[in-house]
């Protein structure tokens, strides 16, 4: 047992990205490294403009990084990979309005060629475990907001992969809903043994959910701040933000950001 | 250069975020290259094809020769008689409809309750082919020019109308609820709050209808042989002058051709203001 | 309930109603030999259409119609699928195609009798020359614009090549689709109409100009009367079949217009 549990499931060096334009290079990232391993739950935080879409991307294998290397799983990351999920800030538009939210979640499983049993199970359980049982045979767009991203959430954890990453999926939605989906995805994590990479700029909902907050600088992007979470479990709105140590993390992120924010890189409107 | 304006009717994307831009920079040169091979291609096909025995030159001549024939046919006032009578045909066909459509649309689209009262009417008598009133047509006017000026102005009208009807239907809930809150007279909110909207719509509705009555002209003179580019296709084709009847073929595109390109200059610049424009491009 | 169905229906029926009316009272006394009395014409339609004819013109017509404007359909959503989806290919199609769109599909019916005679083949290709220039054109330009969310959705969850077409593609385009397919059922029954009338012993088309020729007004008002009515159902028809397929993107407009 060489440390199985332990290694890397996400592991990023050195890794740049670069826009290039007629007149100018913009470095949207510039150094980021870090490793995330199995059964984690990481934020990652940041100012606006601080690359956190272009880091996505890159995990996603959306986009090629200019340098440095993204490994998932154990292999390089050159075009989307297979264990990989994600759940997109906009939810109206990653479901296929034309398929029912079952159709939905079960498309990808589909494409995997589970068997058709196997893929019923997965589906009813995902959707289970998100309260939409009842809507399985609704179409995304008769459902509210909140339950649209559910269904993404549910795609994503039904097709059980090895990290899912969310892309600020709760930004769009309504306070009182965020706080029941942020208990859900905590729900989820626990009980589908999850790797999460959970990008936000809401810093309250980073240090409530991770177990670890990644601080990132503003372009070029490199990582400020490893902030270790270790407020008590299991984490509830009402008990877990009046802690004292949530308001000390909180502070520890927020001075991280402001300090982000003051010193932006040379690349902001270099010409080269 | 999107080839489909003339045909995208209703459809509006279901996201308005569906990316629709236009080439500019490199792209746009790679975009000019692309569109000159493709039809140099189809230049070189035409020229061949009869040539190598593909399709048979007697019904079929090739480009060469085509091009030939219209350089001779392109010398004589009859030629140009042609293009002028298509050209008036088209014209004030177009005219006409333009100017009953905005009539009517204002109308139907204006008084409270027309709307439903006209709703079947208008949906049974738009499916009905302009060409069910050639019969009629023959019969009042022969094959005088008029003609084809009806059946242009029947076929454009239902275009012009409709997309009238689409954009008053499309005026923002906010603006007429800001127009009836500071007492708009009926003028007022028409001219300031109905129009603005209208007129992409108007434009979309003319430009489409504008293509219809080419089309349509060159079918009335084709059928009721009334003077036009069509007769010239008709006569040619009757003496059995392949090349000239190809040549009038091609004469009739490039007329097309040209009244889109045109259309479509106009609405750039005469909406350049207009969101919808600004943001797709200009491209609808 | 029954009340509120029947206030409708009188609002539907009450335009129609009232120019029919006003149609076959004006025309009552009509002596002109061109324009005679409603009355007339509806009973040389019933006799003719609703009697022998509609076997023997309206049937031949009709299959014509349906064969040609389903090859459109067929190749215009094929071959419009292959260019928009490969941005080289159509960049380089774009103008090509603008030109062939701009020619009256009506001019190509001389060259193509002379080619291929007077028989269905020449009719039929007719129709189909000209009905899939929308089509094609509209699957253009509904494959090209894909939501960019939905795509990178797509990526993620590895669902690629015909899958992607037939789950993402396809379906997203369909909006765009459905009215190319509208507008080419206009101009194949156009076509079809113009076809019969140059060349033709049965259909509608021949049918109406004989009466034309032979002077036989009634009966050619009732013929035109028919094409009315042709081209109505079939729109109806169009119509049903494009809500069933459409169901989902009527429900997001109709969210969509309600925000």
């Amino acid at each position: 047992m060489t440390g199985v549990e332990t290694a890397a499931v996400v592991s990023v060096q050195n890794l740049n990205k670069a826009y290039e334009s007629k007149e100018r290079r913009v470095e949207a990232i510039g150094d980021l490294s870090f490793d995330v391993r199995h059964g984690d739950f990481t934020c990652i935080v940041g100012p606006s403009g601080a690359g956190k879409t272009t880091l996505l991307k890159c995990l996603a294998g959306l986009l090629a990084p200019t340098r440095g290397s993204i490994r998932v799983n154990g292999h390089a990351v050159t075009s989307p990979p297979e264990e990989m999920a994600i759940v997109f800030q906009e939810y109206g538009r990653s479901l296929f309005p034309w398929k029912t939210v079952r159709e939905n979640v079960e498309l990808p499983l589909r494409e995997r060629k589970i068997p058709k049993a196997e893929r019923q199970r997965l589906v009813d359980s995902a959707l289970e475990a998100v309260s939409l049982a009842n809507s399985a045979d609704s179409y995304p767009w008769q459902l509210s907001g909140g339950m649209q991203q559910r269904v993404a959430i549910a795609r994503a954890v039904a097709y059980q992969p090895k990290v899912m990453v969310l892309d600020e999926p709760f930004a769009a939605v309504d306070a009182q809903t965020r706080a029941d989906l942020e208990d859900l995805m905590l729900r989820l994590w626990g009980e589908f043994d999850l790797t999460v990479i959970f990008v936000t700029h809401d810093i309250d909902e980073a240090v409530y959910l991770g177990q670890r907050v990644l601080v990132l600088s503003s372009s070029p992007t490199r990582v400020l701040d490893d902030v270790p979470v270790d407020l008590p479990e299991p984490r509830t709105q009402a008990q877990t933000r009046i802690e004292p140590g949530f308001a000390e993390l909180r502070t520890r992120v927020y001075r991280g950001i402001q300090l982000a924010k003051k010193a932006k890189g040379p690349s902001e409107g270099a010409h080269s | 250069m999107s080839a489909s304006n003339e045909f995208v009717g209703e459809a509006r994307a279901v996201s308005r975020h569906a990316p629709r831009s236009r080439s500019f920079g490199w792209a746009g040169v790679a975009s000019w290259f692309g569109g000159v091979a493709g039809l140099l291609v189809l230049a070189v096909l035409w020229e061949a094809a009869p040539r190598v025995g593909l399709l048979d030159a007697k019904f079929f001549p090739a480009l060469s020769a085509v091009l030939a024939k219209l350089a001779v046919i392109g010398a004589t006032s009859e030629f140009w008689g042609f293009v002028a009578s298509t050209v008036r045909t088209w014209m004030l066909g177009l005219v006409i409809a333009t100017g009953s459509g905005v009539v009517m649309g204002l109308v139907i689209g204006l008084t409270p309750g027309a709307r439903k009262y006209t709703h079947s009417t208008i949906e049974f008598l738009r499916p009905i082919p302009s060409v069910a009133l050639i019969p009629g047509v023959i019969l009042l006017f022969g094959s005088r020019y008029q003609s084809g000026v009806v059946l242009i102005t029947y076929a454009a009208f239902w275009q012009v109308l409709l997309q009238m009807l689409y954009g008053l239907n499309d005026i923002d809930s906010v603006a007429r609820d800001t127009a009836r809150s500071f007492r708009f007279s009926r003028a007022a909110y028409v001219r300031h709050v109905a129009w603005p909207t209208l007129l992409p719509f108007l434009f979309t509705g003319v430009r489409l209808a504008a293509a219809m009555a080419l089309v349509l002209a060159v079918t009335a003179e084709m059928v009721i042989g009334s003077q036009g580019v069509g007769r010239g296709i008709m006569v040619a084709q009757a003496s059995n002058a392949a090349a000239e009847a190809y040549a009038y073929v091609l004469v009739a595109g490039l007329m097309g051709v040209a009244i889109n390109i045109a259309a479509r200059a106009l609405e750039r610049r005469l909406l350049r203001w207009h969101p919808s424009v600004r943001n797709a491009g200009g491209a609808r | 309930m029954i009340a509120s169905i029947l206030r409708k229906l009188g609002v539907e029926l009450a335009l129609p109603l009232i120019l029919f009316g006003l149609l076959y009272a004006l025309s009552a006394s009509s002596t002109n030999f061109f324009f005679p009395p409603l009355a007339t014409v509806l009973e040389k339609f019933n006799s003719l259409w609703l009697g022998p004819r509609f076997v023997s013109d309206v049937v031949p017509s009709l299959l014509r119609l349906l064969a040609g404007y389903a090859m459109a359909c067929v190749l215009g959503v094929a071959i419009g699928t292959v260019i928009g989806i490969c941005a080289p290919l159509r960049r380089a199609a774009e103008p090509v195609l603008e030109f062939f769109r701009a020619i009256p599909p009506v001019a190509m019916i001389p060259l193509l009798i002379v080619s291929m005679g007077f028989g269905n083949t020449m009719k039929i290709t007719v129709i189909v020359a000209g009905a899939i220039w929308p089509i094609l054109l509209n699957t253009v330009e509904g494959v090209k614009a894909v939501d960019s969310v939905l795509d990178e959705t797509c990526r993620t969850y590895q669902i690629k090549g015909a899958a992607r077409l037939w789950h993402f593609i396809l379906p997203s385009a369909s909006p765009q689709i459905i009215v190319g397919m509208r507008l080419g059922l206009s101009i194949g029954i156009v076509l079809m109409v113009i076809s019969e009338m140059f060349a033709a012993l049965d259909g509608l088309g021949a049918a109406i100009i004989y009466f034309q020729r032979s002077y036989e007004i009634p009966q050619m008002w009732s013929g035109v009367l028919m094409l009315g009515l042709f081209g109505f159902v079939l729109s109806m028809v169009f119509r049903l079949f494009e809500r069933y397929l459409l169901a989902w993107y009527h429900g997001v407009r109709d969210l969509e217009r309600q925000n």
